[in-house]
């Protein structure tokens, strides 16, 4: 669905990421793991156009992938970034409405029904300022706000960080309800066995390269991976 | 000089009506900077040019000609520097769209001198706001009145459509974070270009308001440039609420003090502007809080 082919990029003259590749599958959720600073959250930034493409080539469902978020977003690719980017100026049900009136047609998987009925919490504070909710409803609404825009592929950066182990059960098993309804989706995360138990695939960065491929079972098995590039 | 009720009323009228012509300047100014973190210092330019679209559409049509139509061609004027210049300096920083639109306000000075000449032009108030009206104890001109209500009714609508409609959100979002807003879709790109237009617009329409009031100079929109980036520092940038709060003060500020204060009245404004950014230097409502 995305492959990522030995891909460059960082943060004006600061190169992060050497020669990166890896595959999303359709279907499936893939979780980058690695320690800070690795590469992970500027993959996913390089994935949505925020950061220049140095070289190399991002495929998405056998084309190449557009250059402005914009375009991306419109091409069925959300986006859940780690620092939530709620927008301070606009109410919670604002926040919504402005995917949902562009993505949700008529038809559409996912409407604001659906969406307060997967975080009813959202509902009950529809007319609070963005700002106003706590770390997790914060999350809560990011994702909320990703799915109406009603993707195919669902990018999340450190979903958990910060948050209380309730409420990172709660987005656990939000998130495994999407997996399990077929959404494709990509995870970084540095919260091993959260990431590990939604992943099918798992691919380790390390120093901006792929340093291990595998499934999510084979990661939990393998010690010396764990030790040698997470420090779990 | 008698300080009764008349003489406040007169004075505040005055403040009112110099705080909405600096409102529909500055609220162009300080939306397009919040979106795209754009500098645009010849937007006073573009009022000057309204005035002088004004004078001569009221040579041919009548006032009402000059009224609708100014707004109209500057807009059109906008879209030219928008696709000439402007797209292509998106990116370039602030420093270098500073030294651009700022050699524009002189460029245009020119073009308004070879067109018009150096000769101050005057524009007829139209009939039916010719005369006075009785308000308050006084006798106030009506056209002065009309300007106050022309720059409420304009605060209350865009009030309402950046409060209350899809448009509004996208844009409030787009100040808020534009990066964040174009991955969930937005065209922050097209969106910025419509502000653009209607922020040009308006500056066209505090021209042709204006143009009554004023002799029309070339020289007129480098003179309100100043009072305009004194209104978006004291408010905040890119709102709305800071738009015409700082308006008001400098229009209270400046009518105030030029009446009470003669010999303080040129340092006034700078004062308070230097207050506020020592105790809140992000202005008084900026939109990102």
């Amino acid at each position: 669905m995305l492959e990522l082919k030995s891909i460059q990029s960082g943060y004006g003259e600061t190169q992060v990421l050497y020669g990166l590749s890896l595959e999303a599958k359709a279907g499936r959720v893939l979780a980058i793991l690695g320690r800070n600073g690795a590469g992970k959250s500027t993959t996913l930034k390089t994935i949505m156009g925020l950061l220049p493409l140095k070289s190399g080539e991002i495929v998405y469902e056998g084309k190449p992938i557009a250059t402005r978020p914009f375009d991306i977003a419109q091409a069925g690719i959300a986006y859940v970034p780690e620092t939530r980017d709620i927008f301070p100026s606009l109410s919670v049900r604002e926040n919504l409405e402005i995917a949902a009136k562009r993505f949700g047609r008529a038809g559409a998987d996912w409407t604001m029904e659906r969406v307060l009925g997967l975080f009813p919490r959202l509902g009950e504070r529809l007319d609070n300022g963005g700002t106003q909710l706590s770390g997790g409803e914060q999350q809560m609404l990011s994702i909320a706000r990703a799915l109406l825009m009603n993707p195919r592929l669902l990018i999340l950066d450190e979903p958990t960080e910060g948050l209380a182990p309730i409420i990172v059960k709660l987005i656990h098993d939000k998130l495994k309800e999407l997996k399990e309804a077929g959404l494709s989706m990509i995870l970084v995360e540095q919260n091993f066995g959260f990431a590990t138990s939604l992943a099918d695939d798992v691919v380790v960065v390390g120093k901006g390269q792929v340093v291990w491929t595998g499934s999510a079972a084979d990661i939990r098995a393998n010690e010396d991976v764990q030790h040698e590039w997470l420090g779990v | 000089m008698s300080l009764d009720l008349g003489f406040w009323a007169l004075q505040g009228l005055n403040a009112l009506q110099l705080s909405m012509l600096l409102f529909l300047l500055s609220i162009g100014l300080t939306v397009i900077f919040g979106l795209m973190h754009f500098v645009n210092l010849a937007h006073g330019s573009l009022y000057a040019l309204g005035a002088y679209f004004a004078a001569t559409l009221a040579g041919f049509g009548g006032y009402w000609a000059g009224f609708f139509l100014a707004p109209v061609a500057v807009a059109g004027v906008g879209v030219l520097l928008y696709s000439g210049l402007i797209r292509r300096m998106r990116k370039s920083g602030p420093m270098a769209q500073v030294l651009v639109t700022f050699g524009l306000i002189f460029a245009m000075l020119d073009l308004t001198r070879l067109f018009w000449g150096d000769l101050a032009l005057a524009i007829e108030v139209p009939e039916v706001l010719g005369g006075r009206v009785a308000l308050l104890g006084i006798e106030y001109p009506t056209y002065r009145l009309f300007i106050i209500a022309l720059g409420l009714a304009i605060f209350a609508a865009l009030a309402f459509v950046l409060g209350r409609t899809q448009i509004g959100a996208m844009i409030r979002a787009g100040v808020d974070n534009d990066a964040m807003a174009a991955c969930l879709g937005i065209n922050v790109e097209r969106l910025f270009f419509i502000v653009f237009c209607v922020g040009c617009a308006l500056a066209g329409l505090a021209g042709a308001v204006a143009a009554p009031l004023l002799s029309v100079t070339p020289d007129m929109g480098l003179q309100i440039l100043i009072p305009t980036l004194i209104v978006i520092v004291i408010g905040g940038l890119g709102s709305l609420k800071g738009a015409i709060a700082g308006s008001l003060i400098f229009g209270f500020v400046q009518t105030f003090g030029a009446v009470l204060a003669p010999q303080l009245a040129s340092v006034l404004i700078y004062a308070l502007l230097a207050a506020v950014l020592v105790v809140k230097p992000v202005g008084l409502f900026p939109a990102k809080g």
